[in-house]
């Protein structure tokens, strides 16, 4: 289970950089889950099941979600955001429409089970794997986030006009937000699949990306601690209503509770938690600094 | 004096509406220039539209005697043109600090020493430099948003009703802060507060139902107690 969240968390936290930090609300996230996971599932089932093929499959499920990002971007970034949303809904659909069909390739909705190298097969390096690139991503984030141009990011989303006219060129950081998203998303598909070691086109489905976006409001937008930890309570819940749906019919539907929480959370918790906590201690901070060194902080 | 911008007849829809019926103004380098009306007047669209925000379906933008109507804002800011919103524009979730840098085009000297002066007349900035800009008071917005556009070595500011809302000693500042930034560059002023303009304009153009339909010097203004009354409302 905790590999698991550590692949959700991985997979939110792209999430996150998209909503929380850029603000575009992408309802085909799963388009690049779903690139990851068939990349890696095909390779694999078609070539050895070396750790060579393994990484080879993993770059080339991150260099098509780059391309594909970049194109899907540049179609759709110059839209507002209502119809953002609807048309990456509609072309991951076209996605999972195509993977449905083309059954040559991905066997449709039946799917494929795969062999994975050794390293991957034993569940203590497989865990340890996925923490290490969890940890990685969310450094790799941080690092981006708080960086000018993750300043510029958070500015695009408050007030897109106004970054505009301090002489932004806002939709070149809009396409490199959905880029790298894209890319950290198919990584998060490589490694599902190969938990499971089975694909199928469900990682193209709709849920995929409402998993993704529940964990990140639940757990706070644009904190990226925030989704791993509405990563790890969806996942838990999850189990636990599974097991307890073992002794009460009423848990087996425990995506309706899913709902509910949905719901909830964006009435009354829409800062999530993370969101929340640094709210009340923003309040409470009144920040004042000494004036001497201002020049060099400015300048560093 | 040489003319540093030149509004020529510009119109502008917003969405269905007719908003800018034939606006034309000039401004002069190193003036301040005063755009004055009543609410709804057009004041606020005829400076979106010279940033591009509001793009003109008809007419024609100079600066600096390069057409500029048809360039996108990020080229027309970047071209040194300030904006200084009247919703103030603060990016609420950057603090103080970010707020300021991500406004810096360029970290020279010449930045730096503006900063200094800036944030010696709002020491508010200062107390506040680690805090976000949401949690600011409106005052201290507006003097965010001033010092922002102050920051860079902007050939023209557009400043829209930066006495808005604010109590009278905040307006004072703010005045004061313009009274600075006009020794440096040229500005084009819309403003509600008629001795604030006064204090502060060189030129006036009045604007009417989106249409520019008087100009003048400011101190003629003064004088003239018809014409304030017909278009501005001042008894």
């Amino acid at each position: 289970m905790l590999t698991q969240i550590f692949i959700l968390a991985i997979f939110a936290m792209s999430y996150d950089l998209l909503l929380g930090y850029t603000g575009i609300v992408s309802f085909g996230h799963a388009m690049f889950f779903g690139i990851g996971a068939y990349s890696t599932g095909v390779l694999l089932s078609r070539f050895e099941p070396t750790l060579l093929w393994l990484i080879v499959s993993m770059a080339v499920g991150m260099v098509i979600a780059a391309i594909v990002s970049y194109f899907v971007g540049l179609l759709t970034l110059r839209l507002s955001n209502h119809f953002y949303a609807m048309l990456t809904l509609a072309l991951a659909g076209l996605f999972l429409v195509v993977a449905e069909k083309w059954r040559s390739l991905t066997l449709g909705n039946d799917g494929f089970t795969f062999r994975v190298p050794d390293i991957m097969r034993d569940r203590l390096s497989f865990y340890l794997i996925c923490l290490l690139l969890m940890v990685a991503v969310f450094f790799l984030l941080m690092r981006l986030t708080n960086s000018p141009m993750g300043k510029v990011l958070v500015a695009v989303r408050e007030n897109e006009a106004r970054t505009q006219s301090l002489g932004f060129k806002t939709i070149h950081y809009k396409l490199i937000s959905s880029v790298v998203a894209g890319v950290i998303a198919s990584v998060a598909g490589s490694l599902y699949v190969m938990s499971l070691r089975f694909v199928n086109t469900s990682v193209f489905a709709l849920d995929v990306t409402l998993d993704a976006l529940l964990m990140t409001i639940l757990g706070g937008v644009g904190t990226l601690i925030g989704p791993i930890i509405g990563a790890a309570i969806i996942e838990v819940s999850h189990h636990w209503l599974t097991e307890l749906g073992k002794f009460y019919a009423i848990f087996e539907r425990w995506i309706i509770f899913f709902g509910i929480l949905y719901i909830l959370a964006v009435m009354f918790f829409p800062k999530g938690i993370v969101g929340s906590l640094r709210e009340i201690r923003w309040k409470r901070k009144p920040s004042k600094v000494k004036t001497k060194n201002k020049n060099k902080r400015i300048a560093g | 004096m040489t003319t540093l911008l030149e509004v020529n007849d510009i119109e502008t829809y917003i969405g269905q509406y007719h908003i800018l019926q034939g606006v034309s103004f000039q401004v002069k380098k190193g003036e301040v220039t005063v755009l004055l009306g009543r609410n709804g007047a057009g004041k606020t669209t005829s400076l979106r539209s010279i940033m591009g925000l509001n793009p003109i379906q008809d007419g024609r933008i100079n600066f600096n005697g390069e057409d500029i109507s048809k360039l996108a804002t990020y080229h027309i800011a970047n071209r040194g043109i300030g904006f200084v919103p009247e919703d103030q524009g603060i990016f609420g979730e950057l603090t103080v600090e970010e707020n300021m840098k991500i406004a810096m085009q360029k970290q020279d000297d010449a930045t730096l020493a503006r900063l200094d002066k800036i944030l010696t007349l709002f020491p508010d900035l200062k107390t506040y430099w680690k805090k976000q800009g949401g949690y600011l008071s409106g005052g201290q917005k507006q003097m965010l948003s001033i010092a922002r556009a102050y920051l860079n070595k902007n050939e023209l500011l557009l400043i829209d009703e930066p006495s808005k809302g604010l109590a009278p000693i905040v307006v004072e500042k703010v005045m004061e802060s313009i009274m600075e930034m006009k020794d440096e560059t040229t500005i084009v002023l819309v403003e509600q507060n008629f001795r604030m303009a006064m204090g502060v304009g060189d030129t006036y153009y009045i604007i009417d139902d989106g249409r520019s339909v008087d100009t003048g010097n400011m101190k003629e203004l003064a004088d003239n107690e018809e014409l304030k009354r017909k278009y501005l409302g001042i008894a």
